[in-house]
């Protein structure tokens, strides 16, 4: 027998006192009333906790703040299908797009380039206010799973209106199969003696700049 | 395939691995116990998170109705499972993963050779895995000559100092700041001499170190914390990013996986998310989680592949009584709160799986009767912490206490020699079936005081009854029975003071117990 059928078999034979199938309670909050403010509020504070820096802005502030975050980078990544308007104020400042790499279909950043950049800007699929998560699904916007990983600085963009107040809500707006990353904070350790130390292998800078509209 | 089960009903076929006690636990535990370092940084690591994840909990209102739905997923799951593992199958092939399917430890691991070996590679990187650690695959690759760096920081510590991991979730937990240092200078490659023991400063250097391997690495092994059955989705669950570092660079992911980590649907991933982080590090979330379907074209690895390991598990399942034990989320809440664990440590339980949950799932997944073994479910004071903690609720408790009686069933098979126990238990039934073998056998008391020193105490007896004297001491019996004095005082009064001795059954004897020759009792004392 090969080892498939031979596993199946012996669970199958693991219940053949045929447990009975319960059905599963769900009265846990699948959803909650929040008003956007609110959310805005209890985000910020979860993010702030994991020491990531949060910048709530009107969306027409964005490009201000984009170029003050990126003042003195060198070089920045960003994904193909982030609105390039967003990133008016930032090129014009220190002179010219040519510090702006984009990773497109067709044109994709390699490794080594991501891992020489000095930031990423991408946008977000998601949030959850209550557990200060932001969720990527890979989505135009957002671009592949490695361009937010590899730099060591992560400026991210989180629509207000994209906040969910907890995570039941927030996978409803999901779809399952797609590549995601949920992130809360940057990257972390507590491995020697439970002292909380930022940045290990993910990112070690968070910035979260959330867009009123 | 069919889904209807047609064979015979097999016979449980356990796991191997690193599954077993080196030695029974009292042993280990007493020597753990006297490591100071371990006990100062292991008590201070469990009441810390203890702290964190109470405070976490109570934030939220319906924790105990997350439970309650986690463990009812987690119940129907096991019902379910043939199932659910062809459904999950499917999907995750449709989208381009391939399966493999494990017995058993030495199964799991040459799959994972020979795919490493397919990519033409002689070192992959790893993301923390229980069932990878279970297994024993990085000693067999080493064997294979196939180089696995583990890429977790703690992880990582414990692979330089060629050590174990002590704790589930911080698995260096055993080591100080200063010994990470000491490992750091004595085995990394290029790292600073000047490195100081600041966790900053440490948690550095490991970045540089695996940042070359990460970059350049072909083959990542990670393990998964859920999958998915109506999507194919595998999730892992992380802090530092070198999940995702494995699970996006390498153009080759090789994920190992128990048969029982499975969830029904991507809302069950609500419930469980929510307990997990929780539990295991007191966090609101984790700050990496990462989940992949089969391959996604141009994004992570483009040649996935998922080994499923049986290994015990189908006989842990058999278990009715201990099959919940397969609920466990792997989040380490029971160990932190374990009172026996705190003192002993990690290493004491030999197994994969420390604390509570190894003295119940180890056992489970290697039979009982596996000599190793059989001290695990006595290493537990039954205060019912972990059940309390347990963010499934597994009934940790009453596992242990069957899987004690099990023991104690499998011993007694095993010799046919009927023990101690039931030679004494025999002997107390013929006592107390009838008053006159109980009269006996009360004659035969003060025969104890022989046994007694002049102290007038029994300091130690033999056989079964060894353990009451170990730490306590029995006083000598009386030099009469009860029966004897009852009979003396009672016939004083009803014979003459010269009488020899009553002439049938003693007047005034206690009308329910037969007496007829209970007054014949030795005379020795006035
Ligand atoms: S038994 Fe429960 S508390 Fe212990 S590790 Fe497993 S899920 Fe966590």
């Amino acid at each position: 027998m090969n080892a498939r059928a031979e596993i199946l078999d012996r669970i199958r034979s693991a219940l053949r006192d045929a447990p009975a199938v319960p059905e599963v309670p769900r009265d846990y909050r699948r959803s909650a009333e929040h008003g956007q403010e609110e959310l805005i509020e209890l985000l910020t504070d979860r993010l702030l906790d994991y020491k990531a820096n949060v910048f709530v802005e009107d969306a027409a502030a964005v490009p201000q703040r984009l170029a003050a975050l990126l003042e003195g980078t060198v070089r920045y990544a960003v994904p193909h299908g982030l609105d390039q308007a967003l990133f008016a104020a930032a090129d014009v400042h220190d002179g010219g797009p040519a510090r702006r790499v984009t990773d497109a279909p067709g044109h994709r950043l390699g490794v080594g380039e991501l891992d020489a950049v000095d930031a990423v800007v991408t946008g977000s699929a998601v949030a959850v206010a209550e557990t200060g998560t932001i969720i990527l699904d890979a989505g135009p916007d957002q671009g592949r799973r490695v361009i937010s990983l590899v730099p060591d600085r992560h400026i991210c963009l989180v629509r207000a209106g994209d906040i969910t107040a907890i995570l039941p809500e927030a996978l409803r707006r999901l779809d399952g199969t797609r590549p995601q990353t949920w992130i809360s904070g940057p990257s972390a350790t507590s491995d020697i003696e439970l002292e909380r130390v930022e940045g290990v292998h993910g990112p070690r800078t968070l910035d979260v700049v959330i867009v009123r509209e | 395939m069919s889904g209807t089960f047609l064979g015979m009903p097999s016979l449980p076929v356990f796991g191997i691995g690193n599954l077993h006690e080196h030695e029974p636990f009292p042993k280990a535990a007493r020597r753990e116990l006297g490591n100071t370092q371990l006990r100062a940084n292991l008590g201070h690591a469990t009441r810390t998170i203890r702290d964190k994840r109470l405070a976490v909990v109570s934030e939220l209102p319906d924790w105990e109705e997350l439970r309650d739905a986690g463990r009812a997923i987690k119940e129907s799951v096991m019902a379910r499972l043939p199932e659910l593992l062809e459904q999950f199958e499917a999907n995750f092939t449709a989208r381009g993963g391939t399966i493999h399917w494990a017995r058993d430890a030495g199964e799991a691991n040459a799959i994972v050779a020979d795919l490493i070996r397919e990519q033409g590679a002689d070192e992959v990187v790893k993301v923390k895995s229980m069932a990878t650690q279970e297994i024993g695959l990085n000693e067999y690759l080493e064997e294979q000559g196939i180089a696995a760096f583990e890429t977790d920081l703690a992880e990582l510590i414990v692979q330089l100092d060629h050590d174990k991991p002590s704790h589930i979730l911080v698995p260096a937990i055993h080591k100080n700041r200063s010994q990470v240092r000491d490992i750091f200078l004595r085995e990394m490659e290029g790292v600073d001499p000047e490195l100081t023991n600041e966790p900053a400063r440490l948690a550095a250097a490991a970045r540089a170190h695996l940042r070359r391997k990460f970059l350049s690495a072909k083959v990542a092994v990670s393990g998964a914390n859920f999958a998915l059955a109506d999507s194919g989705t595998l999730a892992v669950v992380e802090s530092e990013g070198n999940g995702r570092m494995c699970l996006t660079l390498p153009e080759t992911l090789i994920t190992v996986m128990g048969v029982e980590k499975l969830l029904p649907a991507w809302e069950d991933l609500e419930v469980f998310m929510q307990l997990l982080p929780r539990s295991s590090t007191g966090e609101r979330m984790n700050p990496y989680t990462s989940l992949w379907t089969g391959v996604t074209p141009d994004d992570g690895p483009q040649n996935v592949h998922l080994v499923l390991l049986d290994n015990g598990r189908s006989a842990a399942l058999a278990d009715e009584m201990g099959r919940s034990a397969l609920h466990c989320i792997r989040c380490s809440a029971c160990m932190n709160v374990c009172p026996v664990y705190e003192r002993t440590g990690g290493h004491a339980y030999g197994s994969t799986y420390p604390g509570p949950i190894g003295a119940i799932l180890s056992p489970l997944l290697t039979g009982i009767t596996a000599e190793e073994n059989n001290s695990l479910p006595y290493a537990s004071s039954l205060c019912g912490a972990c059940y309390d903690a347990c963010p499934v609720k597994i009934n940790i408790p009453d596992i242990l206490v069957h899987l004690r009686g099990e023991d104690v069933d499998s011993k007694r098979g095993k010799k046919k020699l009927p023990s101690q126990m039931d030679l004494g238990m025999k002997a107390a039934s013929w006592a107390l079936s009838s008053g006159k073998h109980l009269g006996l056998v009360e004659k035969a008391l003060p025969l104890g005081r022989l046994a007694a020193g002049p102290d007038k105490k029994i300091t130690k007896l033999p056989g079964i009854a060894a353990g009451w004297t170990q730490s306590r001491d029995i006083p000598a019996p009386p030099a009469q029975s009860f029966r004897q004095w009852w009979d003396k005082e009672h016939q004083a009064p009803a014979a003459p003071a010269d009488a020899t001795g009553p002439e049938a059954p003693g007047a005034g004897a206690p009308g329910t117990i037969e007496t007829s020759n209970g007054s014949t009792g030795p005379k020795e004392n006035p």
